[in-house]
């Protein structure tokens, strides 16, 4: 059976982040590569979200044992610190995904580089309003901050622009 | 593949470690915190830093490990090294105190790591490069977030704002030793393997002292006589008992593994 790198990579549209399920690996934009070698070992590279990210291993171990149900037994993951990831990366359906499912996507241009600036104008997943504040830098994961609708009054967690 | 000025170079191992074990001991630190913050949002804050100071950690012991050789793993240099092997910051083995203590430290570690990953950025060694690369981004929320403290606590009540004072008061002999540099760094400066802190101290102190006017705190940092010692293992009495805490599973029962 030959396997092209096209296959592996519809393969992994089905490894879902493990913290956000409704999205893909793919949607997060983590693979940075895939590549078949000509001794069929198959290479894929990931690069992490945060240097600590805890989300890391397990996203490893959801892609090898993809490929082992497709088959695959000559798997190597390898992790990529440059260039680093950026939010960018994230596909707009992902974007769209993460939005139904509660969480702020990251907007592009949110991200002042002025070092001492908020993101503004976060819309609310819930209602759709961009009149919202900031509660904390940090949300329940490090990716995150929370932030509050001013007009429905939920409290939502934003996904922070990473560029 | 690793480049041979890098490879068996002490000097550099040892100013690796000293990145290291700077952002390993006040992970340490932060995670005293965890379960004990004053709201549940700024407990979170305090773990999810701590969390990336050790991802940070974890990148450079690894890659220390790979320059050292000789079976070294970045749990043998996390777990199996002495006090004096050490080479942190003081600043950053100083006890957590109250909310308004932890801020001050975290302030300024934040400020300065910033500014000196933003140099780092421009060392020729792509593996350290891509380390530094990564962290910066993530040390930009940091800055922000204790910066953010710096101005709430220092332009709060009476009382926050004689808190957070006194506690700059008493943090301010660490910070000079953040721009002192070890021999070991002293000899990579002038090799040109690595940036000098000194040429983003002024940009550094401007940053800083717009946020303390900002809190309507006030600091001598330029006056104020630095302790020194951290970068080559001359540490305060509170390492000790950090490394104690650190490394009591993996000395308790050799080689542990889970």
């Amino acid at each position: 059976m030959v396997i092209t790198e096209k296959e592996i990579w519809h393969y992994l549209e089905d490894v879902p982040d493990p913290e956000i399920p409704v999205i893909s690996v793919l949607d997060l934009g983590v693979v940075r590569n895939v590549e078949i070698t000509e001794d069929e070992k198959v290479n894929v590279t990931i690069t992490p979200t945060y240097s600590g990210c805890p989300a890391m291993s397990a996203i490893s171990i959801s892609i090898r044992k993809k490929l082992i149900q497709q088959g695959l037994r000559n798997i190597n993951i390898i992790n990529q610190l440059s260039p680093s990831w950026t939010t960018d990366w994230m596909t707009e359906e992902g974007k769209q995904k993460m939005k139904a499912y509660g969480i702020a996507p990251p907007t592009k241009n949110a991200s002042s580089d002025d070092l001492f600036s908020d993101e503004q104008n976060i819309e609310c997943p819930q209602c759709g309003s961009t009149d919202t504040r900031l509660i904390s830098q940090f949300g329940s994961t490090a990716c995150k901050a929370m932030y509050q609708c001013n007009d429905c009054h939920e409290p939502f967690d934003y996904f922070k622009c990473h560029h | 593949m690793t480049s041979t000025v890098y490879q068996n170079n002490q000097n550099y191992i040892d100013f690796i470690l000293h990145l290291a074990d700077t952002n390993l001991i006040l992970a340490q630190r932060l995670c005293e915190w965890c379960g004990h913050g004053p709201i549940l949002e700024q407990d979170i804050a305090i773990s999810n830093i701590a969390l990336d100071l050790l991802g940070q950690t974890s990148n450079y012991y690894n890659y220390a490990a790979e320059l050292i050789g000789n079976g070294a793993t970045e749990d043998t240099l996390a777990m199996l090294r002495n006090e004096r092997e050490y080479k942190n910051l003081l600043l950053t083995e100083l006890p957590n105190g109250h909310f308004g203590d932890t801020i001050v430290r975290q302030f300024f570690y934040d400020s300065f790591h910033y500014f000196l990953l933003e140099q780092f950025l421009k060392v020729k060694d792509l593996k350290l490069q891509s380390i530094v690369e990564k962290s910066l981004k993530e040390v930009k929320y940091h800055t922000k977030w204790s910066s953010e403290w710096m101005i709430r606590l220092g332009d709060g009540t009476q009382e926050s704002h004689d808190k957070i004072q006194e506690a700059l008061n008493n943090v301010l002999p660490y910070v000079g030793e953040m721009f002192i540099a070890a021999p070991y760094q002293k000899a990579l400066i002038e090799e040109g393997l690595i940036p000098d802190p000194i040429n983003f101290k002024a940009a550094w102190l401007a940053k800083v002292n717009d946020i303390l006017e900002e809190a309507t705190l006030t600091a001598d940092i330029e006056n104020t006589y630095p302790q020194k010692g951290g970068k080559v293992g001359v540490h305060t009495e509170h390492l000790g008992f950090i490394l104690t805490d650190l490394q009591y599973m993996q000395r308790t029962y050799p080689n542990l593994q889970w």
